[in-house]
């Protein structure tokens, strides 16, 4: 019984943790299948969970503060589709341009505004996310293996994770059962074509963008607004990369994108616990390693040992019509 | 929709468009200052005055630009192979093993310009090695070296933390750093060279390595430029399928440029762990290696144009520092955003002002301003 309350709790904050992954895999998801390649996830997110906090700190509504969040990353993702599309510069190096700018400037301005050393105001009440309680989970908690599992891993979460877990789903959908999205994977695999049929590559494209800057957006808001109650310098941590790689790794489709990050997300849970305590057999493992995995296990995919990453065909190139 | 690129004389090409784009990106910059309540002209005043006022501060500067020389040159190299190593950063750091292992063995046996040499040695290997997987993955496995090299940033940082906090602690410290190193491990600064204009270094840390930065960059320009295997890189660069026609061996032009670029990155782990703290700290590297796209995007890939730029970051570096001082809204991380901005515009909007220049050339310039032939691509 004890190893599977552990367990319970484990997978309680794997949970926790894959949400801002699941959300920034997608945003990448949607970019990435239309041509457009985006490392700047972590940027767009950070960008997102700052303004999120600032403006949740001011206005005291956890809504409003989702809403700035998604426009600080609409507009961020905008700037990367200017760049991209319109002029049809580097993705790579746009996308580590955006990264540099909202790391810098999420901290200048924050300084600026709130004197807080970077931070914004410790948000409380209405200006957070609260978790929700499913029906009937406090009845159903002493029903022994499900009772746990329904009130501790089901019940218990904010919108935000809902939102991440059914948009799975959704993407699927979109992508692979609307117009929209049967348009949208064929501008990444082949934009003469589309361009032919008499569909605007670029308008399709700045769509996807801004499809990966709301869900970037939603991102940085469960940072900030849910997860930790106030945005907190440099607070994404890597997450951005860490999703590029479930992205990569889930080999651009939404439900593996799910798995992978929820694996990334155990990986990182797990490394949390292990400090300190060693394993049965193997002995103490270093947290690093840990950390580390994720990484590895991406670099290991790439290299086309455990099944072959194909990114969309046109990812990275701009398209130039007439040549 | 495509209008073809006009062609421009080279002063416009090389000289006008960098300038423009990199004033829009500090014109930009000017308007964050703006936002957080402080004077543009003013902050600028005293970046330039903190960063070459004095003496200590001009050690400061070029003492920064040392880093961002290394890896600046580190990404123009695979830049010109079509690479795009942004791997800087964990190499460097991997690199930095390469420094202090040579330092911990001799600094007590050989005087330092015998372990000098060690560890040049020791830190471009380090470098490459951490650079080769990447491009053995690219050359052979095509995985893409952008996201190889990221990943391969966090798995260096991860690395180190370990080897810091689990390895190379001595026994009873609690910091997560080498010891310090004896004489034999410490480079002599640089002060006659300041002297020389009457200058007082003062306590920077200005140090032999920018010697080292600057036979690089000329060892850079001689392979790039004036050998065979410079001469195949840019042709890889320019286009693969060319050099595959002409029977260049793709997959180790690819290898040996990315060990070239990691061996260049390792060698910037020199300048602070022997030229200034005389032990390796954690996160020693400090983001020099992304910074290092800054600089070979401005300085367009070669040395010539390096080593300014190294020197503008490096007094962005040090000028930050004495900003904050006066005005305490603005630290370094102003830097940072100046750092994405020149990314931005004078990389990924390198061609936005073309057009519009290349228009002021055709209607005022007359001759110059002829369009060219489609550009083939």
């Amino acid at each position: 019984m004890q190893y599977f309350d552990t367990l319970i709790v484990l997978l309680q904050s794997t949970v926790r943790v894959s949400v801002p992954l699941i959300l920034a895999a997608l945003a990448g998801l949607y970019s990435e299948r239309s041509g457009i390649f985006d490392i700047g996830l972590e940027g767009k997110m950070l960008g997102a969970a700052f303004g999120g906090g600032a403006i949740a700190a001011l206005t005291g509504s956890a809504w409003l503060g989702m809403g700035a969040a998604v426009l600080v990353a609409v507009a961020l993702a905008l700037v990367h589709a200017f760049a991209s599309i319109t002029q049809r510069g580097n993705q790579i190096v746009s996308g580590v341009a955006i990264n540099f700018i909202a790391a810098g400037a999420t901290v200048i301005l924050g300084q600026a505004w709130f004197r807080q050393g970077g931070r914004t105001p410790p948000l409380g009440g209405e200006a957070r996310f609260r978790t929700i309680e499913l029906p009937f989970a406090d009845a159903l908690r002493d029903i022994p293996i499900l009772g746990p599992i329904y009130a501790n891993l089901l019940s218990g979460h904010y919108v935000l994770t809902y939102f991440a877990f059914a948009l799975v789903p959704f993407t699927w959908w979109v992508l692979f059962r609307t117009r929209f999205g049967l348009r949208l994977r064929a501008v990444g695999e082949n934009p003469g074509a589309v361009d032919t049929a008499g569909i605007s590559v670029a308008w399709l494209r700045y769509r996807a963008v801004i499809c990966c800057g709301i869900l970037t957006g939603v991102a940085g808001a469960y940072l900030s607004l849910a997860m930790t109650a106030g945005f907190v310098k440099g607070m994404t941590a890597g997450k951005g990369f860490i999703a590029l790689a479930a992205l990569i790794f889930a080999k651009w489709k939404p439900v593996n994108v799910m798995f992978a990050c929820l694996l990334f997300g155990f990986l990182d849970a797990a490394a949390i616990r292990m400090q300190g305590n060693p394993l049965p057999i193997i002995g103490q493992v270093p947290s690093q390693f840990m950390q580390a995995l994720p990484y590895v296990l991406t670099v290991v995919l790439l290299a086309g040992f455990i099944g072959k990453a194909i990114p969309p065909k046109a990812g990275g190139v701009p398209y130039t019509k007439e040549r | 929709m495509s209008a073809p690129y006009a062609k421009l004389p080279a002063w416009v090409d090389f000289g006008l468009i960098p300038l423009i784009n990199l004033i829009v990106a500090f014109l930009v910059a000017g308007l964050v200052v703006l936002l957080v309540g402080e004077n543009p002209i003013r902050a600028a005043g005293l970046l330039v005055e903190g960063a070459f006022g004095y003496g200590e501060g001009i050690g400061f500067t070029l003492y920064y630009a040392t880093n961002f020389i290394f890896t600046g040159l580190a990404v123009a190299i695979a830049f010109h192979c079509g690479l795009f190593n942004i791997g800087g950063e964990g190499q460097a750091y991997v690199g930095g093993l390469g420094v202090a292992l040579p330092c911990l063995w001799f600094d007590t046996i050989l005087p330092w310009y015998l372990t000098f040499p060690l560890v040049i040695l020791g830190s471009m290997f380090f470098g490459a090695l951490w650079a080769l997987i990447p491009g053995y993955l690219q050359a052979k496995r095509g995985s893409h070296v952008v996201i190889t090299t990221i990943m391969f940033n966090f798995i260096a940082s991860s690395l180190m933390v370990y080897l810091l906090v689990d390895v190379l602690k001595p026994r009873g410290s609690m910091s997560p750093e080498t010891r310090t190193f004896e004489e034999g491990g410490q480079l002599p600064r640089l002060d006659w060279l300041l002297e020389i204009f009457g200058l007082n270094i003062g306590g920077a840390p200005f140090n032999l390595s920018f010697l080292l930065a600057l036979v690089a960059s000329f060892v850079v320009w001689l392979i790039v430029w004036r050998t065979r295997l410079g001469y195949e890189i840019r042709t890889r660069g320019f286009s693969p399928s060319a050099a595959r026609y002409a029977g260049m061996k793709e997959a180790r032009i690819i290898i040996v440029t990315m060990m070239l670029s990691g061996a260049l990155a390792g060698m910037m782990a020199i300048n602070p762990i022997m030229g200034e703290q005389y032990r390796m700290q954690l996160d020693f590297v400090g983001g020099a290696g992304f910074v290092g796209i800054a600089v070979a995007l401005m300085g367009r890939s070669h040395p010539a144009g390096i080593i300014p730029a190294a020197i503008l970051f490096g007094m962005l570096y040090q000028g930050g520092a004495e900003i904050s001082f006066e005005m305490p809204q603005i630290s370094r991380d102003m830097i940072v955003i100046i750092q994405g901005l020149v990314i931005l515009f004078a990389g990924a909007m390198e061609h936005m002002f073309r057009p519009a220049i290349a228009s002021f050339f055709i209607a005022f310039g007359g001759r110059s301003g002829v369009p060219a032939a489609p550009a083939s691509e």
